[in-house]
């Protein structure tokens, strides 16, 4: 038995602890936000926070995850979370999603991004653009991807 | 995809697949929404054209002669609150079906924007595509063809509200106007349309509407956000992967490693043995082929067991294609006589004063959507479900009913909002959904009675096959010295797409594949001979965004700007040139991206370099004027300027983005690592670190500029892709002297 706390919530998973945190999320707790998209650390999409680092969850186990706090798009968008809020309403307005499946996993990379920031400091494009490399849109939304993070950033300043 | 589909030529086989499905109709109900909707009262019908038929029947209506296409309570729901919900006939993927067709539907309707919703249709005959006769998306065609159908529905159901607010307050129906989800009165009364659509519901339908002038077009053309785009940025968006059906299993599929190979012998004991693992099943494949699949309470514990399978495979009697041995038997073959598409005299050859001879090489290339291919099924006793994110629903359902041994009318197929697909998900075979069908019945004759979700990982994606396929050009070409063509001498070699399948009957004439060729010659009055050849090999391929506009595009645009460059002609006044009268279209789309651009105006920073590309793909043209430069080596793109002419702009937000997105995937295929390659019938790649695809660090800026146009809309789905890697090219060829003849680039 693992004890994983997930978006402030202590859940027991009777899981193989090698189990990476994506399954055990998707397949185990029901909070299909966080996706799967290559299991490689490749493509992003299942990017959560781990004590407020973006992580790759389809590799990273749920033994990684002892005492520390997992926190998954569901608990950054709902409103609760500033940062989250603010990228939430950035990609809404700019009607960034295409196909929409990598872009959990982008809004969780954009907001780890602008959480590691010091406050009120605007990101150049060239760092929205490291900060953003991680995560492949098939669909190509990148050029609306930027606005938003821009955005996003200038409405914490 | 299947550009070409004159609706009066389906073959039989198709026309029998629709009659099937108009009888149907009563066998795919999605029951749970039913009953919720049943409750909740309310113009409410939804997918339920055969209960509104029995209904009206009941009350002592004559049954509507119209068809299931043309029935609005197979469309629209309007809750009593007002909501209404828009059925669409197609699969969202990105391309933003899933809110222009309620913009059409709710123009006619005239509908409060701020309540309407949609959902996705089914294998139901009422979704099929008015025109082909069966379920596709695909094509571009989704506004194209169902642009008047959807002012239709949503006229006629506004017929219905106005004759049901008439009827309550005993007026003369023509007094009575419409405004914003409301019937309003000349005397000040008002009906919500949440409040009428009971009554409305019970009226028969009109056959005959008007529609309105566009002039007064109050949604249509006004740039909309996307109705999914809160619920897309929140996690909160399910998608075909996140079926989470009581008692779910989850299968995952060991593939053999060489297509239609066999398996000689199985170990699965230490698969048996990981937790979680419930079955493990020897399952017949796509194309003949045999494979493994784990069956497990979820994803990891099946993929555990796979990786646990000690397999033993039979390639002896498969071929075993091998891409450097297939571009010299391509080579070879290019020289070879064989079916013209086109013909004429090739003797000025011999005497044009300017000589050109090209050869490009275009290789395999995976769809490689974001989401993993599934498909969940649940049997039952006489009866399957499948929840998949469907270009076809129609066709799979047939596909499903034929491996499960069921009647077509027992199988119904629910769509679901899909993570991309690019073609990938209109497989002229359905492999992944009668492979998720063949698990589902070993599953359940193994005696588990669960619902299962075949999943695949990115490595089945990637080396599962039907590929864009590879592709060889050959051209020569005599010109004289003011660029004018005086013959061209073409040969194009590539596997044929659609000869085997269903589509064969009306794709593919004198051997040759319409798929192949389109893009070619048009729309420049070239005297071309165009030879072609479709050699058989053992890699499935399929459509891929833009289809032969993915390779032929790149071949005229680039060998069409080198005539130019070659005759020291501007590349934008030789495309106009060769234009003429003929193509207002393209001239508007062209010159549009010129002036918006700053072409031939603007001095660019040192180093860069224009690059100019104008091609029409499924009935829309767009121009690309790009700025590029070499850096180390590697091609950058830094600026794209678009301009686009597809008559009738539905939404210009999805059009901006449609257009942004084609052009970050035409990139994706000029950059390293954009290439499915085999090696003794094996495919060398395996997930996004060696096949790779564009990333934000790739992203050029752009720019998109629509033509105002007020004819009937033509779609944008894939237009955007075939001229950027020319626009690109030539910009290089510009940099650096030489053309750019293979894809992805090579620059030595």
């Amino acid at each position: 038995m693992n004890t994983l706390n997930v978006n402030g919530r202590q859940h027991t998973v009777d899981a193989d602890p090698g189990t990476p945190i994506l399954w055990a999320l998707r397949d185990t707790l029901g909070l299909t936000g966080t996706k799967f998209g290559c299991g490689a650390a490749l493509c992003g999409a299942c990017t959560v926070h781990l004590d407020g680092q973006a992580i790759r969850s389809c590799i990273t186990p749920i033994s990684a995850a002892g005492g520390k706090k997992i926190t998954t798009i569901e608990a950054v968008t709902d409103g609760s979370d500033r940062v989250g809020a603010a990228v939430h309403a950035a990609w809404v307005q700019h009607d960034v999603a295409q196909c929409g499946y990598c872009q959990s996993g982008q809004v969780m990379s954009a907001t780890a991004f602008l959480k590691s920031l010091p406050r009120g400091k605007q990101p150049s494009a060239a760092q929205i653009d490291t900060a953003m490399a991680g995560n492949i849109c098939r669909c190509g939304t990148y050029a609306r991807i930027r606005a938003a993070v821009a955005d996003a950033a200038k409405s914490l300043a | 995809m299947l550009p070409h589909i004159d609706y009066r030529e389906l073959p039989r086989a198709l026309q029998h697949m629709l009659e099937r499905d108009r009888i149907d109709a009563c066998a795919t109900l999605p029951r749970r929404s039913f009953l919720k909707l049943a409750g909740a009262g309310g113009l409410a019908l939804g997918a339920f054209p055969h209960l509104a038929m029995a209904q009206a029947s009941a009350a002592g209506q004559a049954a509507s002669a119209l068809k299931p296409t043309q029935q609005p309570l197979a469309f629209v729901q309007i809750a009593p609150n007002g909501e209404v919900t828009v059925t669409i006939n197609r699969l969202e993927f990105g391309q933003g079906v899933q809110t222009a067709l309620p913009m059409i539907l709710a123009e006619e309707l005239d509908a409060d924007w701020r309540l309407v919703r949609s959902r996705h249709g089914s294998s139901d005959a009422a979704y099929v595509d008015p025109l082909f006769g069966i379920h596709l998306t695909g094509g571009s065609n989704s506004v194209k063809n169902s642009f008047t159908q959807y002012r239709e529905l949503g006229a006629r159901a506004r017929a219905m509200l106005l004759g049901a607010a008439a009827a309550r307050w005993n007026v003369d129906v023509a007094t009575l106007r419409t405004q914003a989800g409301q019937v309003l009165a000349p005397d000040g009364r008002k009906l919500g349309y949440g409040e009428l659509a009971e009554a409305a519901m019970a009226l028969p339908v009109p056959e005959k509407v008007t529609l309105k002038d566009p002039k007064d077009f109050r949604l249509i053309g006004r740039p909309t956000n996307r109705l999914d785009a809160r619920a897309k940025s929140s996690g909160r968006q399910d998608f075909g992967i996140d079926s989470r059906l009581p008692g779910q299993l989850t299968a995952v599929v060991a593939h053999p490693p060489v297509f239609g190979a066999r398996l000689a012998s199985v170990d699965d004991s230490a698969a048996r043995a990981v937790p979680g693992v419930k079955a493990v099943l020897r399952v017949p494949l796509d194309r003949g082929a045999e494979g493994v699949a784990v069956v497990a309470d979820g994803y990891w514990p099946a993929k555990l067991g796979r990786d646990a399978l000690k397999l033993q495979w039979d390639t002896s009697s498969v071929e075993k294609v091998d891409s450097e041995r297939q571009l010299a038997q391509y080579r070879e073959l290019a020289g070879q006589p064989g079916p013209r598409h086109f013909d004429a005299d090739m003797a000025p050859l011999a005497t044009a004063p300017r000589q050109l001879q090209a050869e490009f090489v275009f290789p395999y290339l995976a769809h490689a959507a974001m989401e993993p291919l599934n498909c969940t099924v649940q049997l039952s006793e006489g009866r399957a479900e499948l929840w998949t994110g469907s270009q076809c629903p129609g066709l799979d359902a047939a596909a499903a009913a034929r491996v499960l041994g069921l009647k077509p009318e027992q199988v119904a197929v629910h769509v679901q909002m899909a993570g991309g697909g690019f073609g990938r998900r209109f497989s002229s075979s359905s492999d992944f959904v009668i492979e998720a069908c063949a698990i589902a019945k070993a599953t359940r004759a193994a005696g588990l009675n669960a619902p299962v979700r075949t999943l695949w990982s990115r490595e089945d994606d990637i080396k599962g096959g039907y590929y864009r396929p590879m592709h060889l050009h050959r051209a020569r070409i005599g010109f004289d010295e003011h660029g004018q063509v005086l013959a061209w001498d073409h040969v194009i070699v590539g596997q044929s797409i659609t000869t085997g399948s269903v589509f064969e009957g009306f794709q593919v004439k004198n051997g040759i594949d319409a798929t192949a060729t389109e893009g070619m010659r048009e729309p420049y009055a070239l005297p071309m001979r165009l030879t072609v050849h479709h050699p058989k090999l053992n890699v499935p391929v399929l459509w891929w965004r833009s289809v032969g506009s993915t390779h032929t595009a790149f071949v005229m645009e680039t060998l069409l700007d080198e005539i130019a460059r070659a005759t020291q002609q501007d590349p934008v006044a030789y495309r106009m040139r060769l234009f003429g009268d003929k193509h207002p279209r393209h001239r508007a789309a062209l010159q549009l991206a010129v002036d918006q651009s700053g072409y031939g105006k603007k001095p660019l920073p040192a180093g860069r370099a224009w690059g100019v590309a104008v091609h029409e793909s499924f009935s829309s043209v767009v121009a690309y004027v790009v700025q590029a430069s070499v850096k180390e080596g590697r091609p950058v793109l830094h600026r794209v300027t678009a301009g686009v002419h597809c008559n009738l702009a539905v939404n210009p937000r999805t059009i901006e983005a449609q257009v942004q997105g084609a052009a970050v995937m035409g990139l994706s295929m000029c950059l390293p690592g954009a290439a499915i390659t085999l090696k003794d019938g094996v495919v060398e790649q395996g997930n996004f670190g060696d096949f790779s695809v564009a990333r934000i660090t790739d992203m050029p800026e752009i720019a998109v500029h629509i033509v105002p146009s007020a004819d009937a809309p033509t779609g944008m789905g894939e237009p955007g892709l075939p001229p950027l890697a020319p626009a690109f090219a030539n910009a290089i060829a510009r940099l650096t002297g030489k053309p750019v003849r293979d894809l992805p680039f090579k620059l030595a």
